[in-house]
């Protein structure tokens, strides 16, 4: 039985992890299927049927394998970078500064659906459907 | 033009209006119009001319891209969505031309939800390039492109999260320019994707975009993202001369992928600016061919975020029939989204999706930084970038709808700049075969005057900027 010197132990487990890291990116290379694309789109909340899903699934893939260049560029160590200037967010003081336009904002609400064409504003609340029993 | 009385606004404004009743039927750059409202702005402009009051823009009839809310004006950003959205408030952009005394002439159509390279994605169809009536004028800010190429406008204004000014412009022959990031006012401008998208000035020559710039740019305290910066006048060195001047040209810029003829346009200029005193300076931007995959993943990573206020519960499209509430978000959803958008939505939801946060969002942000160091680190070596605007002169109308990425490569020189953040500009560079071509200038952070001032230059002894499509009526 071969034993191992604590230094080698240690560069072969930073081998393997780095194997691994490959390994997990090369799991999200996997092409989506059809029940991918369902999935996302129920986190997108678009209604979409198979036979959308079928040309989808295809576009999507397409433009999936675009985006795997990424992963050949190693990034270990950079800051990602949301905004070109050094800039923090700004604060206000805790003070009302709106005016009330509600009935303004209503005025533009979409119609209630289902046979009703009446505006879905009632008690200048919007109108949905029943969530809570 | 209106300071000397030689034409009122009125006069103005109803010449134009007469114009695009003759030829928008065909084109289709305008989605709403509103001649009332147009002339009621003219007739308050010549007043504010008679009493001395008028500054630069006052009276100018403004064509305005229908990404900007408008108070009273049905904005629709080229979606079903918002097909019968009358705005109850005023863009930022929309309040300053106001301010300005300019005449909004109509809003323009775009791309859907400002996503896409050739105006085809609009619910509202597309839009024929005036100089080739058969192809694309680019996209997003499509209409406002054909708009300022036909002379169906004095000006227009557009968008640019990837491309969407620069490359209209140089696929319908005229200058446009996309400002520093947070310069101009995002309040009341649809979201696409909030940390690239910026508004900018289309026209018809470096002279009439910095007038433009004036009105256009300044800090907005409802919009998180403005940047406080001190009021510049955009014309003060127009007229500077450009001896001395270090042009950078980016190797990556300048290989694969650029048509022949757009190549030999670009060498053109860059030969005029040598002429001109430029001093040219070979450079690399080694990231930059990432910058497609990368804004893929980001601007529909946001998109998806953005556009998820279109529910249809307080405005926009509500599905007519619904069995419960998911169904009524989905349903109008899919029914108020074109399939351009859907995708888009799509790509981003899967990234941000538990799992893929980190492989994806992540790693492009990290990218967009290397990026951004690679424009830093040329930026030492020049004062200005240039190179083509886009690969290839206007493509026919439905040669690459059938192949998202194929449309996507349109943006392969104007991308990065919008993940930087830095002022992008195209301005015309001559024709092969009869269409436009531009050539792209790059500035630093807050040089837009440096660029408008390199742009008038080559304009002086130049005349691309003048030329004008054939069969759009007496002018």
């Amino acid at each position: 039985m071969h034993i191992l010197a604590a230094e080698d132990v240690l560069e072969n487990r930073a081998i393997i992890t780095d194997i691994f890291k490959e390994f997990k990116i090369w799991n999200h290379k996997m092409s989506l299927n059809s029940s991918d694309v369902k999935r996302i789109a129920h986190l997108a909340r678009i209604e979409v049927t198979d036979n959308e899903a079928e040309t989808l699934l295809q576009k999507l893939s397409g433009i999936l394998n675009l985006i795997e260049q990424m992963q050949a560029v190693d990034t270990s160590g950079i800051t990602p970078m949301s905004h070109s200037q050094d800039v923090t967010q700004r604060l206000r003081p805790d003070a009302v500064t709106e005016t009330d336009q509600r009935s303004l904002f209503q005025s533009i609400a979409p119609k209630l659906g289902n046979g009703v064409q009446d505006p879905a504003v009632a008690d200048g609340l919007y109108l949905v459907p029943q969530v809570i029993e | 033009m209106l300071a000397s009385k030689q034409i009122s606004s009125v006069e103005m404004t109803q010449e134009f209006l007469q114009r695009i009743d003759q030829l928008n039927p065909e084109i289709n750059a305008y989605i709403t119009l509103d001649h009332e409202k147009s002339l009621a702005q003219a007739r308050v402009a010549d007043q504010r001319i008679a009493a001395g009051s008028a500054t630069s823009l006052t009276g100018i009839p403004i064509a305005q891209k229908d990404i900007f809310c408008a108070k009273g004006w049905r904005t629709t950003c080229g979606s079903k969505m918002l097909e019968n959205f009358i705005s109850p408030y005023d863009a930022g952009v929309i309040e300053r031309f106001d301010q300005a005394g300019a005449v909004n002439l109509g809003k323009t159509n775009m791309d859907e939800f400002a996503m896409g390279s050739s105006n085809e994605t609009s619910y509202f169809g597309k839009v024929q390039n005036p100089w080739d009536r058969e192809r694309v004028p680019g996209g997003s800010s499509g209409g406002s492109a054909a708009a300022v190429a036909a002379r169906l406008c004095a000006a227009a204004t557009g968008t640019d999260t990837g491309g969407s000014i620069r490359q209209p412009a140089a696929l319908c022959g005229f200058s446009g320019l996309k400002p520093t990031y947070g310069l101009v006012s995002r309040y009341g401008m649809i979201a696409f994707a909030s940390s690239l998208d910026q508004a900018g000035p289309m026209a018809k020559s470096c002279e009439d975009m910095a007038l433009m710039m004036n009105v256009m740019t300044g800090f907005d305290e409802r919009d998180s993202t403005s940047l406080h910066h001190e009021k510049e006048d955009y014309t003060r060195d127009l007229a500077k001369p450009l001896a001395g001047l270090k042009v950078g040209l980016p190797r990556e810029f300048f290989a694969d992928g650029l048509d022949s003829g757009v190549a030999a346009a670009v060498q053109n200029a860059i030969d005029e600016y040598r002429k001109l005193g430029a001093e040219m300076v070979d450079i690399s931007l080694p990231n930059s061919m990432l910058s497609i995959p990368v804004y893929y993943v980001l601007a529909p990573a946001e998109a998806s975020s953005n556009l998820s206020r279109y529910d249809g519960v307080r405005f926009g499209h509500r599905a007519a029939e619904y069995d419960d509430l998911l169904d009524m978000y989905c349903k109008s959803r899919a029914e108020g989204f074109g399939a351009e958008v859907k995708r888009r939505i799509m790509i981003g939801t899967y990234v941000l999706s538990a799992g893929y946060y980190d492989a994806y969002y992540l790693k492009a942000q990290q990218i967009r930084r290397l990026i951004a160091n690679d424009f830093a680190e040329a930026f030492k070596q020049c004062d200005i970038i240039m190179g083509p605007t886009a690969p290839s002169t206007a493509f026919k109308a439905g040669e690459k709808a059938d192949d998202p990425v194929s449309m996507y490569l349109q943006d392969i020189y104007t991308i990065a700049v919008n993940l930087a953040g830095l002022p992008g500009m195209s301005i015309p560079a001559g024709f092969v075969d009869g269409l436009p071509t531009g050539i792209q200038i790059i500035g630093n952070y807050f040089d837009e005057a440096r660029m408008l001032n390199v742009g008038h230059a080559y304009q002086q002894v130049t005349d691309w900027h003048l030329q004008m499509p054939r069969g759009i009526g007496n002018l």
